[in-house]
């Protein structure tokens, strides 16, 4: 018997590869060393299309489509650099820039934040829209934690991380657009919800918005690759 | 509930310093006021911040003396989390401490203030700066250099950054020192001996020159507070604070951090925004007092160092009943300073456990308030914090250095202008005096901004009608 029916042959930036029906864009993209950026998938987690970073075009359709939650099929052709997913990339990130506050400089993950990161890789020297200066809390009450909300940019990988993962699902979103918030439990205060301490969150955290107290002044950087792995560890088992 | 903080220090001050000369009817000078910037705005946006944090954030206030920031906010926060660092680590910060002391007084005195010790206050502005000085005097103006450098490399190596080294936190510090670095900087100080050698001999020289100015820059009696270790030694980072009367008396000794704001109260005047430091006992003005390095040797004993203390007791000379008044005496004293800080780096670097690798003490909130003092170039520095049981910051208090010699800069560019400002006008040359006065005490906005030796200032007179008569804008 042919297993023809579950490959897809399409096109990535004028390459040709292949796929398993059901991949994503993106998972094919990275198999074959083409890059995209993304900022709220991780590998590891499921994906929910949050940041709409990933943006790509698909020939013969003028909608954008974020490759991190859209399926391959045949033949299909796809563009990840041009001029005007360039365009829609920086406005995100001036967008996530402009709406919180991120001050780098004084930031525990200053040099270590792939928000950061992205805006100096896509070439983001300024933001064009007004700040928005929002006074937003930060949550200390964890012994071992802080969140920060000024940094935080919904991508909602600790929520993931806690649910699938964890299985705790301290995290969740609160409220809607612009006003919405990671809350802990019921919008309680995380040093007094049911967090199992196990530091998940604060290592997947794209950002500065999650980190360790004892981290403060020193280099913070992150390891989110231990997913991958601990997933491979327990699919073994 | 969006807001907007802006800080913008160009429209609230012109040029950051201004000088008002008041006229009486008869065109001789009745008031004279220095007005500054201080930096109020950080205690307000520090609200709401984990405390952990205000060591960065603190530090940001200035590009010149960041470490003593850093320093006492750190020290605020470990008096909240109720530790005592380990000693290895309070000993690589008081020699962070010191380089940052060498490189910002390196600064003052060589970039600063040698163009018109070695130029002439009357000198064309067009060359009077560090630039000049390598022209007339090059042995001279690279020793400065060299030794600003010594200061920044020192820093650099230590925290890995030359302006705001991350290095030090709550707690102490966030790396050992490698003793490739110990090395490195035990290389570096046979130059930097030298360097202030030279500075120090050719200073003797010309100092006798300066008679007339050393008579008016701020040539008063006041108090005079610094930081002393318990035998009465020079100290930077810890120790206690000191208050020296007119006379030499001691006022009030072993004051802490905790006690600081019990012993030292803030005034405010209407033409400046820097609040005026008094000792509370004697009430304002009359509690005013000096901070900075002519303090410093006022109120030690000794510099627990050898070469410095030979310094030390020359500069005791200069005044046989008490401290030393003139302000004019800042620059000696910042060499003596330098002299100490390059001797102290060396025994420090020589403390057996300069390269231990217990750095870092951990801890809670275990207090809901907090103060730390330590001495910036330029003076004392006192941070006081609250927080709540979180550790977020609900109220901060700074006193910089600047808000403490605030009423000894007013009373001495007064001085200075009813003694050179004759018949209600005034030359470049007297403009520069008036200035130089004020650049004795190092105030903090003859910041990074400034371009060779010439501070952004405006100097206006006004006549007893309340007109503007005169008005130079540099
Ligand atoms: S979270 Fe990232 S972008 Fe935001 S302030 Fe911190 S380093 Fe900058
Ligand atoms: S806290 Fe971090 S991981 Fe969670 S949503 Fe915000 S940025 Fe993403
Ligand atoms: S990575 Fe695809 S939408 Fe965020």
């Amino acid at each position: 018997m042919s297993t023809s029916v579950d490959v897809k042959t399409l096109l990535i930036d004028g390459q040709e590869v292949s796929a398993r029906s059901g991949q994503t864009i993106l998972e094919v993209a990275k198999e074959n060393d083409i890059y995209i950026p993304t900022l709220c998938h991780l590998d590891g987690l499921s994906d929910v299309g949050a940041c709409r970073l990933c943006v790509v075009e698909i020939k013969g359709n003028n909608k954008l489509f974020p490759a991190c939650v859209t399926s391959v099929f045949e033949g299909m052709e796809v563009t990840t650099v041009t001029e005007r997913l360039q365009k829609h990339r920086l406005t995100i990130l001036e967008m996530l820039f402009a709406e919180r506050n991120h001050i780098c400089s004084v930031c525990v993950a200053n040099g270590h934040c792939e928000l950061q990161t992205l805006g100096q890789e896509q070439g983001l020297t300024h933001v064009r829209l007004p700040y928005r200066n929002p006074e937003l809390p930060v949550d200390a009450s964890h012994e071992r934690f802080t969140l920060d909300h000024n940094r935080c940019i919904m991508c909602t990988r600790c929520v993931r991380v806690c649910a699938e993962i964890e299985g705790a699902h301290v995290w969740d979103v609160m409220g809607r657009g612009i006003d919405s918030m990671i809350i802990s439990d019921l919008h309680e205060e995380w040093g007094k919800s049911s967090c199992t301490r196990c530091g998940k969150c604060v290592q997947v955290c794209p950002t500065g918005a999650l980190f360790d107290k004892s981290k403060i002044g020193s280099d913070h950087p992150k390891y989110p690759d231990f997913l991958p792995n601990l997933n491979l560890m327990r699919e073994a088992q | 509930m969006s807001q907007t903080i802006t800080i913008d220090p160009v429209t609230r001050l012109e040029g950051h310093g201004k000088i008002t000369i008041h006229l009486n009817d008869q065109g001789e000078v009745e008031n004279a006021n220095f007005h500054v910037t201080q930096v109020r705005g950080f205690e307000k946006f520090s609200e709401g911040r984990p405390f952990y944090e205000m060591p960065s954030l603190m530090a940001r206030i200035c590009g010149i003396c960041p470490v003593s920031h850093l320093i006492a906010s750190a020290k605020a926060c470990e008096a909240i989390m109720s530790v005592r660092i380990p000693h290895t680590a309070a000993q690589l910060r008081r020699m962070l401490n010191l380089a940052q002391m060498v490189q910002s007084h390196a600064l003052s005195f060589f970039y600063l203030s040698s163009p018109d010790l070695l130029l002439g206050m009357e000198s064309d502005p067009q060359t009077r700066h560090i630039f000049g000085v390598v022209g007339a005097k090059p042995e001279l103006g690279r020793a400065g250099i060299a030794l600003r450098r010594f200061g920044q490399h020192i820093i650099e190596l230590l925290g890995n950054k030359r302006i705001h080294p991350g290095w030090v936190v709550p707690g102490g510090v966030t790396e050992p020192l490698a003793s490739a670095k110990r090395d490195e900087i035990l290389g570096m100080i046979p130059e930097a001996y030298a360097n202030i050698e030279l500075a120090l001999r050719w200073y003797k020289q010309i100092a006798e020159t300066f008679a007339p100015e050393i008579e008016v820059f701020a040539n008063f009696a006041s108090l005079y507070m610094g930081l002393i270790n318990e035998d009465e030694s020079i100290e930077f980072t810890d120790g206690a604070l000191r208050l020296m009367g007119a006379r030499g008396e001691i006022v009030a000794d072993g004051i802490t951090a905790a006690q600081f704001p019990e012993v030292i109260g803030e005034a405010v005047e209407p033409y400046s925004y820097t609040k005026f430091a008094y000792y509370k006992p004697l009430g304002y003005p009359d509690g005013s007092y000096r901070v900075g390095p002519l303090a410093r040797l006022n109120i030690a004993k000794s510099m627990g160092t050898p070469m410095a203390d030979g310094e030390l007791s020359l500069f005791k000379q200069i005044s046989d009943d008490g401290p030393v008044q003139s302000s004019f005496y800042y620059h000696y004293a910042r060499l003596i300073d330098i002299l100490h800080g390059i001797e102290k780096i060396e025994m420090i670097l020589s403390d057996p456990l300069i390269l231990d690798k217990h750095v870092r003490a951990t801890a809670g909130v275990n207090r809901l308030e907090g103060a730390g003092q330590a001495e910036a170039p330029r003076g004392t520095l006192h941070h006081h914090y609250k927080v709540d049981e979180n550790g977020l910051i609900t109220w901060a208090n700074l006193v910089i250095a600047t808000g403490q010699n605030n009423n000894a800069m007013n009373k001495g560019v007064l001085q200075a202008a009813k003694h050179y400002v004759k018949d209600g006008k005034f030359t470049e040359g007297i403009l520069n005096r008036v200035e130089a006065v004020v650049r004795t005490f190092d105030p903090c906005l003859s910041c990074s901004t400034h371009a060779f030796g010439q501070m952004p200032l405006a100097i206006s007179l006004v006549s007893a009608e309340g007109e503007v008569v005169d008005r130079v804008v540099r």
